[in-house]
């Protein structure tokens, strides 16, 4: 089977506002899959859904064949084991040293001693170019340090998959630059799958090996980046190329301009 | 007519959605308090979350405690020595600090400090560990925020409160002792004495620690269910934080007078 | 901050909180004046009780040896019955001990004091005070000092 995870007819709402409404979507194993839209469209609604810390109206989120929203606690815990997940803001716990977060899932679900969790944490500080800022706490790392520790700690315990929330969001071009490059070292080195959230359309181009457009609850638009360069769909066009007017127009819907100016009383 | 009708409707509308809200938040804080107390167990396997916690909800509450207890003391000694000598009666100094403070003072400024010092801080740190994903990242690592977050934190508070208000009553009593004894001559054994004598120990003394067990336990529950509920902004933490010390103030005082005539029913 | 010092200051917080505790029950409250040892209880009927209630000493020549355990009315003999917990230690109260309820000082709290008598048996387990007085009622005092004033 090909497909590490398959989204059958998935609708969710929030209040009375409908996020999803009968999304189908696969992840294909192996491959970096980027999911994009404009902002509040329900981006890290889906990776909350994907994960199960979110409940679908209606749906299934299949992971390996196997319902997420059907597991009782303790399997959904073995599950996420194996889903590693990188938050916008990193979500550091703010109580720890860089070393013991990454720590933190070894000290909590293995038994291994001292001498072997600083060997695997500190390889996987290397491995994102933070070994040296094993000491540090989170209040002395910048945005996109954090999030490389945050990226540490979710690969320490050597996961299927990992699920990228706005990696690129609020960086700096070198640190972009960085994290473009490990995700992508990442994904191909450690056979692992990756989900990408996002909406820099350029950094996911490059990386991505699938792309997903969503909007208004519904996927606008999928297919590999070169063939999305191709795309016929207007929406499409104007949201990968970041035009200020088309089909999303620039002005928010208002009475005539002229009338609204010198209509007097 | 109906327009009547309908501008009623417009008026209390709100206070309809917001009569559905608070009814919301009040199921939702008994399902919180529920699994806390599912997630308790595990403390017991991890002691050092627990004595870590009691750091900072204990610890760093005893200053305040020290010196509000010693003042209230003070003023408590002052003024009863002030009404007392019009009846000639100043030897009942001691009585009446006792009392004061084991039953009501020491109980109520007790958790009033308590909220406002622990309270806030668990507040806001839950506000903060929720607006930066703390919570997400917790449940995608695997483990569960109430056992390895809430729960210790909650036990920490309950487990401090009564020793709290016993530090504040002590030091209280003490602070009524410098005033009265040695500032305006009540005589030192009378004092200890007349204490003595009319302090209970089942109806004052074990119903003054009953009463700052249950204003422990309240008092940290409101805490630590605002900060879990609040809205994961920073504006969120503020107003959150707010609402758990006033929220806390409240149900502290109203819990006070229940209490107070439940065991004045029953003694 | 190490361990090590956090986890001295939660130890000096926990031992200031129980050695508050311990002070006040000790020191503050009437703990250590109450013997909560082993009792045996006898009963006694009063025409009028005062302001006795449960929990009032009982003292003999001033000292306290018990304390009243529970209070009913008769309604067949019209008195009322006052249960006294006394202290096993004290058992040699003679069977024809007198009973009195008396006030400490003219406002103060209402006591039962037991006189003791000259029997050879002693009160024991449900034995029943026969020699029992009344509480001195202010009120009454002075209306019958007020009748003798007028009557003279």
């Amino acid at each position: 089977m090909s497909n590490l995870i398959e989204i059958r007819g998935l609708s969710f709402n929030h209040g009375f506002r409908v996020i999803f409404d009968n999304v189908d979507l696969d992840i294909e194993r192996g491959k970096i899959t980027a999911i994009m839209g404009p902002s509040g469209t329900g981006k890290t609604t889906l990776l909350k859904l994907i994960s199960a810390q979110l409940t679908p109206r209606s749906g299934k989120v299949l992971v390996e064949g196997q319902n997420i929203h059907d597991l009782g606690q303790a399997d959904l815990y073995e599950m996420r084991k194996r889903m590693g997940m990188l938050f916008q803001s990193g979500a550091l716990l703010t109580d720890l040293n860089v070393f013991e977060n990454v720590a933190y899932p070894l000290r909590e679900h293995t038994t291994l001693d001292e001498r072997m969790i600083r060997y695997l944490v500190l390889i996987k500080l290397h491995a994102v170019g933070l070994r040296g800022a094993a000491q540090l706490m989170p209040s002395e790392l910048s945005g996109g340090m954090a999030r490389r520790v945050a990226l540490a700690r979710a690969i320490v315990l050597d996961p299927m998959m990992i699920m990228y929330d706005e990696p690129f969001s609020g960086q700096d071009p070198i640190s972009m630059g960085v994290l473009i490059k490990l995700i992508k070292t990442m994904n191909d080195n450690m056979d692992l799958t990756s989900i990408i959230v996002s909406h820099d359309v350029k950094e996911v181009s490059a990386i991505a090996d699938y792309i997903y457009i969503i909007s208004n609850g519904r996927i606008m638009e999928q297919g590999t980046p070169p063939a999305l360069e191709e795309t016929t769909s207007a929406w499409a066009r104007q949201f990968l190329k970041g035009l200020p007017d088309g089909p999303v127009h620039f002005h928010y819907p208002a009475p005539d301009y002229n009338t609204d100016l010198f209509e007097t009383e | 007519m109906l327009s009547y009708l309908n501008k009623i409707a417009d008026n209390f509308g709100p206070l309809g959605k917001k009569g559905i809200v608070s009814f919301e938040r009040l199921g939702r804080s008994a399902l919180f308090l529920l699994r806390v107390f599912q997630s308790i167990p595990f403390v017991f396997l991890r002691p050092w979350l627990f004595i870590q916690q009691l750091y900072s909800v204990g610890v760093l509450t005893i200053i305040i405690i020290f010196v509000a207890g010693t003042f209230v003391g003070m003023v408590l000694g002052l003024q009863g020595y002030n009404i007392l000598v019009r009846f000639n009666s100043e030897s009942s100094l001691g009585t009446m600090v006792g009392l004061t403070l084991v039953r009501e003072l020491g109980p109520v400024v007790t958790a009033l400090l308590f909220a406002g010092r622990a309270g806030s801080a668990l507040t806001a740190e839950l506000g903060l560990m929720k607006t930066t994903d703390q919570f997400s990242a917790l449940e995608m690592m695997a483990v569960d925020p109430f056992k390895r977050v809430i729960a210790p934190r909650f036990l920490a508070g309950f487990f401090s409160m009564p020793l709290l208000a016993a530090i504040f009553s002590a030091v209280g009593i003490y602070g009524g002792y410098y005033v009265g004894v040695y500032l305006l001559g009540v005589d030192d054994g009378a004092y200890w004495a007349q204490m003595q004598k009319s302090v209970d120990f089942h109806e004052d003394f074990m119903n003054g620690v009953w009463k700052s067990i249950v204003f422990g336990f309240v008092a940290t529950w409101i805490a630590l269910f605002e900060g879990y509920d609040s809205v994961p902004t920073s504006e969120g933490i503020g107003r959150a934080t707010t609402q758990s010390v006033v929220n806390a103030s409240l149900a502290v005082l109203a819990l006070n007078f229940i209490l107070t005539a439940l065991m004045l029913e029953t003694s | 901050m190490t361990r090590q010092t956090l986890e001295i200051w939660v130890g000096v917080f926990v031992a200031a909180g129980i050695a508050a505790l311990f002070m006040l029950a000790m020191k503050v409250s009437n703990l250590s004046t109450v013997n909560t040892g082993d009792t045996y209880e006898v009963t006694a009927q009063f025409d009028n009780i005062g302001g006795l209630s449960i929990r009032s000493p009982v003292k003999a020549s001033g000292v306290l040896v018990g304390r009243v355990s529970d209070i009913k009315y008769d309604k067949d003999y019209n008195v009322a019955v006052v249960t006294l917990s006394i202290q096993k230690r004290f058992d040699r109260f003679p069977s024809d001990s007198r009973a009195s309820i008396y006030t400490a000082g003219l406002l103060g709290e209402q006591y039962i004091e037991l006189v003791p008598g000259i029997e050879e048996t002693y009160l024991e387990e449900g034995s029943d005070i026969i020699m029992a007085d009344s509480a001195l009622i202010l009120e009454n005092l002075v209306g019958r000092v007020i009748s003798e004033i007028i009557s003279k």
